[in-house]
């Protein structure tokens, strides 16, 4: 199989609209949290997220006049215009434009999503309900289906290779850059753009994830200490929306056209708990295995693995699964030298989009030799030799960096990430 | 301009994100403003909101241009 590495990357998060800007909030120990705004929230449990900062563009505001007509916006749910943003400026990070037939079909693209266009299909059955079948827009179904976020982006960018999407739940965005790094290496396109993108802060988006007590709900009036992951007053999920894509490419064309090379893609492990629809299994053995299979295809060990992107959702059980199934990675050997965080304590969830954001911040992580902070992580729930590297960002040498993604319906999903050599 | 003209040009602007000056009576909806047949379906439906009309669809098929609309729509809501 051909070597796959990671030339561009793109980023829409709660923290900025771009990569560099989203990094150096996320270094900063920013959060993107704050009280739900466009909706009304007064009989909602949860009553806090973390919205993609919109305005004219300026101050990595998200502006999405910059990124398609208005006239396609009208037509689609947000995750579609924050998949096409995420993806132009991964393309244009990594100086790709496809323009001859040749080149056209040898870039396909990948974007998956957790839930696709739940408002827009939420406000349609209200349409259809009160005004009758006539009124239901000509573009409802494109504008909702998950696939279409790779649609729009194929279209716009010219990309005739491979037209495929994920949807794993919480584990979308990780799947999504491992599956099109396997099309990659087994050489069923050169250029891939992956990712994921999603836009569930809506109505019935908390109100569906706050039925099945996913959702914070102690932290309302407080929402930047609402994610927490492993401490010991964290009580549920904080929703964010975004979207995140990177390029992908075999080493020997990236090196071959003078690409910069991020990072390459050595592991992608992948398993299921067969437990339970919504909550993981108590032993951690799903996400053992696939962080297993991860290390496994990368040729290490897990003392190799110097920093671990943790699926971490500030849950009350989830967070010491994952904890307890990293130290059932490395078994007998001493796990002090690893440090692990969630980043989800500054961006909250982005479900669909979450691996694909975690994946970028392995990759700057290695690029800068530093590791992202775990916001608000006041008292640690549990005792562990593990650098969980609470509240600051911490310099520290990352050749290896694992991201973990687990969604509903128990699929577990693990990507390796090595510095380039 | 009438009254139904300024309403059918502004929903015409808004729906196709045209230029205001683009949009004359003899502007054709696909050949000079872009417009796709799913979006003409949804040009329809909104002059249907706007006008509290149906606009059966032989007749929707006959409005390829702004000015269709623009009769059309006079006669349906005179009557």
């Amino acid at each position: 199989m051909r070597r796959v590495v990671i030339t561009g990357l793109g980023m829409v998060s709660p923290l900025a609209c771009g990569v560099e800007a989203s990094w150096e909030r996320l270094l900063a120990g920013r959060s993107g949290a704050g009280p739900i705004h466009g909706f009304d929230t007064s009989d909602l449990a949860c009553k806090i997220a973390m919205h993609v900062p919109r305005g004219d563009g300026s101050n990595a505001t998200f502006n999405p006049d910059q990124w398609m007509d208005t006239k396609d916006q009208r037509k689609v749910d947000d995750y579609i215009i924050y998949a096409v943003a995420a993806a132009t400026q991964a393309l244009d990070d990594a100086g790709w434009k496809p323009r001859t037939h040749e080149e056209q079909i040898q870039t396909g693209v990948l974007i998956g999503s957790g839930v696709g266009g739940l408002g827009g299909i939420s406000e349609t059955a209200v349409i259809l309900h009160e005004k009758g079948p006539r009124r239901v827009s000509p573009f409802f179904i494109s504008g909702r289906l998950i696939n279409l976020a790779s649609g729009y982006v194929s279209i716009m960018h010219g990309l005739k290779g491979p037209n495929h999407a994920v949807s794993t739940a919480c584990s979308t965005g990780t799947h999504a850059i491992g599956d099109a790094a396997r099309l990659i290496a087994l050489g069923d396109a050169e250029v891939m753009v992956a990712g994921g993108a999603e836009s569930a802060i809506n109505r019935i988006g908390i109100a569906g994830f706050a039925a099945c007590r996913a959702l914070s709900t102690n932290f309302n009036d407080r929402p930047k200490q609402a994610s927490r992951p492993y401490d010991k007053d964290r009580d549920g999920f904080v929703m964010g929306d975004g979207a995140g894509c990177v390029v992908l490419e075999p080493y020997e064309r990236a090196r071959a056209r003078g690409a910069k090379i991020y990072a390459e893609v050595v592991g992608y492990g992948m398993s299921g708990d067969a437990f339970h629809i919504t909550a993981p299994e108590g032993s951690g053995d799903g996400a053992l295995r696939a962080m297993q299979a991860a290390v496994k295809r990368a040729g290490i060990t897990p003392q190799d693995v110097d920093y671990v992107n943790a699926h971490g959702t500030s849950t009350p059980l989830g967070d010491e699964i994952e904890l307890t199934a990293v130290h059932k990675l490395f078994g007998n050997a001493d796990p002090s030298g690893l440090s692990m965080s969630s980043t989800k304590s500054a961006i909250g969830h982005l479900l669909g989009a979450a691996g694909a954001v975690e994946a970028i911040f392995c990759t700057l992580a290695i690029r800068d030799q530093i590791v992202p902070p775990t916001l608000n992580l006041d008292h640690p729930s549990v005792e562990t030799p593990i650098d969980l590297v609470p509240h600051k960002s911490r310099k520290r040498e990352v050749e290896f960096a694992l991201s973990n993604s687990f969604g509903f319906g128990g699929t577990n999903a693990c990507l390796v990430l090595r510095a380039p050599q | 301009m009438s009254d139904v003209a300024e309403r059918v040009k502004k929903i015409v602007i808004e729906h196709l994100g045209v230029d205001a000056d683009k949009v004359t009576d003899d502007a054709n909806f696909i050949e000079d403003l872009g417009a796709d047949s799913l979006d003409t379906v949804e040009l329809v439906m909104a002059f249907e909101e706007e006008f509290g009309v149906e606009i059966p669809d032989d007749a929707a098929e006959s409005i390829v241009t702004v000015g269709d609309a623009i009769r059309f729509l006079d006669k349906a809501t005179a009557s």
